[in-house]
């Protein structure tokens, strides 16, 4: 099941650019939150802090509180174990290219020491289908290369690998960006049924795709959370005006 | 529709300027044809002179006394280098051994850990010097630092000189090949929450690794055929040693003996074992080419 995520005071830097200032929100479990802005926005900066992949660039810097349910994510854990149970889809398809589709969804398990065959059969096939990939692939699981699919089919298998090693939160960085319309309808058919078992973050510059898949919704400008609502009022009766032009398209 | 732009002219590519165009791109499309032809044929015809001259002069002296009998004492005819072989072959062992891992340790250090850090600094100006010190250069330090101690040459000493020549090149070649890894990779595996040191090893290298592979087999086909710090350290040896500790035979050091020697019978013996010395790196980088080619999946990059 998925948790919330609570953030309180979180501000980020790279170098001495403080790109996000000063954000709190509250990500509901079990529901799809859209983050939405133009890009720069400091959106993906936001993303990166939650699961504590903002700090492996040596150059960033974060502050602030971040809490999955009861833990500190900053202070109880260590960013390994933060890493797993807060699992991240990136916005370009990045499968292992050495690995076969079947390793490449054991990756997390694998690289982590686990060795029970039985066990990391099933979770293969559980986490494929849960991407809605198995029927694609379940004949070259072990003799194609992650790397040999197309695009879209790339973007699920990095799902299906996120999904096996049992994350509580799922976080997607523009998953559909560099996707086609037809797998990008997959990916978002995918998010409504993933979102009944884990929480959903999803940063899009899809206005449509945010109305479509989240929720509530939150609007980022020049590292500040302008608004935080429900989808349908942020696209309906924003009490911001400036998230009023940015939906309406009068910028971005 | 007054605001939409005036149509553009259709642009007649039937002219004889554009004509004239064609001509000149397709002249020009042959000649760097033929230039890199060229220079593929001057890169390859010394290789292939060689290798022919070797068959010539060394393959009539070749037989099956050549590779398993020692060399024959003065004056007598016959006898072969199969001390030198299997010599060379445990010197090389011995180097690969101490060399590469070394190497690739040092190298992803560089690539993975040591970003802007002097240490790698330090470290990559050392290799690179590292591999300008002449061969001969790194016998003779070897010598004082290892047999002299010893007090005795050593087929052990023979592998650290070597394994210090193939050190510079392969932590140079992982480093650049590991650089060529996008970011995007290693961000996956930090993302599932797979430990740093897990993805340096699991997946950079493991991404890296035909790249890698090839620097180690240069570095390798480069001190097979060394001689110079093998002088002062393997030294040589005219009968069977497989001690680690003793002076030991090899086909650098057996050639030089009988190609600088005043019988003819050596000087054909010398022929047959450069021969036998160049096809036996060549097998060798074949052999780990395939072996390392086996476990590849149908469309990786």
């Amino acid at each position: 099941m998925g948790v919330g995520i609570q953030v309180e005071h979180l501000n980020a830097w790279y170098g001495t650019t403080h790109t996000l200032q000063d954000i709190d929100l509250h990500i509901p479990a079990n529901h799809a939150t859209a983050l939405i802005g133009p890009s720069g926005c400091g959106k993906s900066t936001f993303v990166r802090c939650l699961n504590r992949m903002h700090e492996t660039n040596p150059i960033a810097r974060a502050t602030g509180v971040v809490k999955m349910g009861e833990l500190d994510i900053y202070k109880d854990a260590s960013p390994v174990e933060i890493r797993r149970r807060i699992g991240m889809v990136f916005q370009r398809p990045n499968p292992f290219p050495t690995m076969s589709i079947y390793d490449n969804v054991a990756s997390g398990l694998k690289l982590n020491g686990f060795r029970n065959r039985r066990i990391l059969d099933e979770t293969v096939e559980r986490s494929l289908k849960q991407a809605a990939l198995w029927e694609e692939v379940k004949d070259d699981l072990k003799k194609k290369s992650g790397a040999s699919l197309s695009g879209g089919q790339q973007q699920r298998l990095c799902i299906a690998r996120a999904l096996a090693v049992d994350p509580e939160v799922l976080l997607m960085d523009e998953p559909a960006s560099a996707l086609d319309p037809v797998s990008t309808s997959k990916i978002e058919d995918l998010i409504f049924q993933l979102k009944s078992q884990y929480t959903i973050v999803i940063v899009t510059h899809n206005m449509q795709q945010a109305a479509r898949v989240a929720e509530n919704t939150g609007f980022f400008l020049n590292g500040k959370l302008v608004e935080f609502d429900s989808t349908h009022k942020i696209f309906t009766n924003p009490r911001d005006k400036r998230t009023e032009d940015y939906i309406t398209g009068r910028f971005g | 529709m007054s605001t939409q732009p005036a149509m553009r002219p259709p642009i007649n590519f039937n002219t004889r300027r554009m004509r004239m165009d064609q001509m000149r791109r397709k002249s020009t499309n042959i000649a760097i044809t033929v230039l890199s032809v060229a220079a593929t044929i001057i890169v390859v015809a010394p290789l292939l002179a060689i290798l022919g001259y070797l068959i010539y002069k060394g393959a009539s002296s070749l037989n099956f006394a050549f590779f398993t009998q020692i060399p024959k004492p003065v004056g007598e005819d016959g006898g072969g280098m199969a001390n030198s072989i299997v010599g060379s072959g445990v010197i090389l062992a011995l180097a690969s051994l101490m060399g590469i891992p070394v190497g690739i340790a040092a190298g992803v250090y560089l690539a993975e850990f040591g970003r802007g850090k002097f240490l790698a600094t330090a470290v990559r100006f050392t290799a690179d010097v590292l591999n300008g010190v002449p061969s001969i250069v790194m016998g003779i330090a070897i010598y004082s630092l290892i047999v002299m101690q010893q007090k005795h040459f050593s087929a052990f000493a023979g592998g650290v000189a070597l394994a210090i020549m193939m050190v510079p090149t392969i932590t140079r070649t992982t480093e650049e090949m590991l650089a060529t890894v996008p970011h995007a990779i290693r961000e996956a595996a930090l993302g599932l929450g797979v430990p740093k040191w897990r993805t340096a090893i699991s997946v950079s290298l493991r991404t890296a690794s035909p790249g890698i592979i090839t620097g180690c087999m240069l570095a390798f086909a480069r001190v097979a055929g060394e001689t110079a710090p093998l002088l002062f350290t393997a030294f040589g040896n005219q009968f069977w040693s497989l001690k680690l500790n003793e002076p030991i035979a090899a086909l650098p050091l057996q050639i030089y003996v009988y190609a600088t020697g005043p019988y003819d019978e050596w000087h054909r013996l010398a022929w047959a074992g450069s021969l036998v010395l160049i096809v036996m790196i060549m097998v060798s980088v074949t052999l780990v080419r395939i072996f390392a080619n086996r476990g590849a999946l149908k469309g990786g990059s």
